[in-house]
């Protein structure tokens, strides 16, 4: 087993949490995991990335080179197709449809749509909608992160665990919010 | 036990499993959350290590030096342009020896992530003549913690531990120990003849130090953090250090067709170099950081023979990534004829889109409800009534202000420069000559820098703007917090001239007729903008509404 996943979005929207939530659930079947992560200067509101690297062999980069990544999960459509020469060919990208402008020069929204469906694999969900439709607006993430769980090949049930292992100490209702979020992604996809 | 951590995270947990007293260190990305890490762990607190910020890494090498005075181990911890801020007594700390074990963390940044520059530590290591380790895995972070401390104790010299930022900042599953290794007990042994570097005291120090180095050298040699493994094909010979080593492995999945010889810990052993020179046709060094290990093998043999970052097969600067290493290798091969499938396996076809400018840049910018904003706004409104208004800013968030909107400061240099620059150019004959510094950054080295301003009543006007935390690496402690008029009136800034201020848009035309004047006082005047960092602010609010329910 082995995917190399590239988490992105913009500072503050919440990718660290995805890649833990994973992470987690790849540490508890006895997988190698290699995170790189982006800290510092860039979480300002600037574009933000990690690189989150499973495999049931040991892994030596923390770097997943271009054109392997087998899933692009991103929480903003213009930051998931800033990394796509690291999608490889027959890679995934599952992204938020909602574009989050907070620099002058935002690309056309129309023609970025129009990129991401002419590319052969993605799932583009509006996951805020999804979120405040469901009552738990603080878990757009883990909608996306739901929609992602086929393309990652982890067993929802896994995912799930995790989400109660590492949300646990944020108490029950935190934990259920996460869980239906994770079902709400399986489903829309 | 396995836990998954993060480079630094294991280099802490190492450390404290290695009978640490003391963590040493100003916040520095990407080497902050070593400190960090230790300041919450349990064991830590049970034990009452030391964890708490230093004023600047200077501060911070002299006190861990201290505890090793007295028998105790010690951690320094600093991102690489920090070890230019304790360069004094990282130096010095060679001459005097160590007691307890001591160990130089720096964390290097390549590429400049986070940086004004990407110097390499190992030259310091190299230049100071003190043994320097580089781990390649997180592993082997958390299990040279333990090595170094011992090492150090040993040779009776610091040792310097060099990272850099995709080791700081990469998470991995590592198996850690279940028990610590207790605390040394204070030691009264240290010879005072060692500690005071008086010169004649120095000179035998000097001696004894270089005569180490052949014995350094030698276990440099024998280390199993040094590896070399042969290989079939000796067209190539590899040397990769580091993480570096890493990226080689990544480009030959079914193991390196070449005799490939990784090096973690320093200096140079030459003679392992040696062995891979004399059986290779052609030496490929892979490195992070600067050519270090290439200029010294380049002094061992013939220099045509030497590939890497100074003959343009890896780039000659920037952090390397899989794809700089697999293309020097593909590359290799593809001039070379053997090894097809290396070759095979590290050129990968990536997909693209048709328009590139649908992917535009997102700069990191000042944050929403912050501060630093409505001081520059203040500022620039001011300062447009000025021909040649010139503003001196400095290291921290505030350095955003550069950007658009603001487009408000006109150097960034190092730790403490705003206030000297516009003191030299204010000597030039600049005026307005206006130096904007953040609290932390102030106490880290702006201080000294004002007392010469004072003492010359230089015509500056400086602005502390004061967000009372160490914001741009995370939100910790500000060495001076609720402390700066009174540090102001200590250095000798004058009652009339030093003004605090809050800056929020109602307060706008205070604010800005306060800087009018000062500019308009043709002496040294402190302006001290301040208001909680908007993240810290939101943060504490968090942790109040939780402790409530």
């Amino acid at each position: 087993m082995k995917v190399d996943i590239i988490l992105c979005g913009v500072g503050g929207q919440g990718i660290l949490s995805i890649a833990t939530i994973i992470g987690e659930a790849a540490m508890n079947e006895d997988l190698y995991i290699k995170q790189a992560e982006v800290h510092g200067m860039s979480q300002r509101g600037g574009d933000v990335q990690s690189n989150l690297r499973i495999s049931s062999n040991p892994i030596s980069s923390d770097l997943i080179p271009r054109g392997a990544a087998d899933v692009i999960i991103s929480m903003e459509p213009m930051e998931a197709l800033r990394y796509v020469s690291y999608l490889a060919p027959d890679g995934w990208i599952i992204t938020s449809s909602v574009p989050f402008v907070n620099i002058p020069n935002y690309p056309d929204v129309d023609k970025l749509r129009e990129a991401l469906a002419a590319l052969p694999h993605v799932v583009s969900l509006d996951i805020e909608q999804l979120a405040k439709d469901a009552a738990i607006p603080r878990s757009a993430n883990m909608i996306l992160l739901g929609a992602a769980q086929r393309a990652l090949g982890i067993d929802f049930d896994k995912l799930c665990d995790a989400v109660r292992r590492v949300f646990a100490r944020k108490g029950d209702a935190v934990v259920e919010a996460n869980l239906r979020a994770l079902a709400i992604g399986r489903e829309a996809h | 036990m396995k836990q998954l951590l993060l480079g630094d995270e294991a280099i802490a947990l190492g450390a404290i499993h290695a009978g640490l007293s003391g963590v040493y260190a100003y916040p520095g990305t990407p080497s902050t959350e070593i400190t960090e890490f230790i300041q919450g762990n349990a064991l830590a607190r049970e034990r009452g290590l030391h964890s708490r910020w230093c004023t600047n890494e200077k501060t911070a090498m002299e006190a861990a030096l201290g505890m090793s005075f007295m028998g105790k181990r010690a951690l320094v911890c600093m991102k690489h342009v920090g070890l230019n801020v304790c360069a004094d007594p990282f130096v010095n700390s060679a001459m005097t020896g160590v007691g307890g074990g001591l160990v130089v963390l720096v964390a290097d940044d390549p590429s400049m992530h986070s940086s004004q520059d990407e110097q390499d530590s190992r030259h310091y290591g190299r230049f100071a003549m003190i043994p320097t380790f580089e781990p390649s895995s997180q592993q082997e972070a958390y299990d040279m913690m333990a090595v170094a401390f011992d090492y150090s104790e040993r040779m009776c010299l610091p040792v310097l531990m060099r990272v850099t930022t995709r080791m700081a900042h990469s998470r991995a599953v590592v198996e850690v120990a279940v028990e610590a290794r207790p605390e040394n007990s204070i030691n009264y042994d240290a010879q005072a003849a060692n500690w005071v570097l008086l010169p004649a005291n120095a000179r035998r120090r000097n001696d004894h130090v270089c005569a180490q180095q052949a014995l350094l050298e030698a276990d440099a040699e024998s280390s199993s953090y040094n590896v070399f493994a042969d290989a079939p094909d000796h067209s190539l010979g590899i040397i990769a250090s580091g993480i570096a080593y890493n990226y080689v492995c990544e480009s030959f999945p079914d193991g390196c067709p070449y005799p490939l010889l990784k090096i973690s810990q320093y200096p140079l052993p030459k003679t392992l170099v040696r062995q891979l020179l004399d059986t290779c046709q052609r030496i490929l060094v892979v490195e992070e950081g600067q050519p270090f290990i290439e200029e010294q093998v380049r002094g061992v043999t013939d220099s045509r023979h030497i590939l890497g970052r100074l003959t343009g097969q890896l780039p000659r600067t920037g952090e390397l990534t899989p794809d700089s290493v697999a293309k020097a290798l593909a590359q290799w091969t593809s001039d070379h004829g053997q090894c097809a499938d290396a070759k095979d396996n590290i050129v990968h076809s990536p997909l693209s889109i048709e328009d590139a400018s649908l992917v535009v840049p997102r700069p990191p910018a000042l944050c929403q409800g912050c501060g630093h904003r409505d001081v520059y706004t203040a500022l620039n409104q001011v300062l447009q009534e000025f021909d040649h208004a010139r503003v001196f800013g400095d290291i921290g968030c505030y350095t955003l202000g550069f950007l658009p909107p603001y487009r408000a400061i006109h150097s960034c240099v190092d730790m403490g420069a705003s206030i000297t620059m516009a003191k030299g150019a204010a000597d030039a004959g600049q005026w307005p000559a206006v130096a904007i510094i953040g609290d932390s950054t102030f106490t880290h080295s702006g201080m000294t820098g004002l007392l010469d301003a004072v003492n010359e009543n230089a015509d500056i006007t400086v602005i502390i703007s004061d967000n009372l935390t160490t914001a741009m690496t995370g939100g910790q402690d500000s060495a001076g917090t609720n402390k700066f008029e009174a540090i102001c009136r200590g250095l000798g800034v004058p009652d009339d001239h030093l003004h605090v201020v809050v800056p929020l848009p109602k307060n706008m035309p205070e604010i800005t007729r306060i800087i009018r004047e000062e500019i308009n006082y043709h002496g040294v005047s402190v302006i001290i903008p301040r208001r909680e960092c908007i993240q810290t602010f939101k943060r504490h609010a968090k942790e109040k509404k939780n402790a409530k329910s």
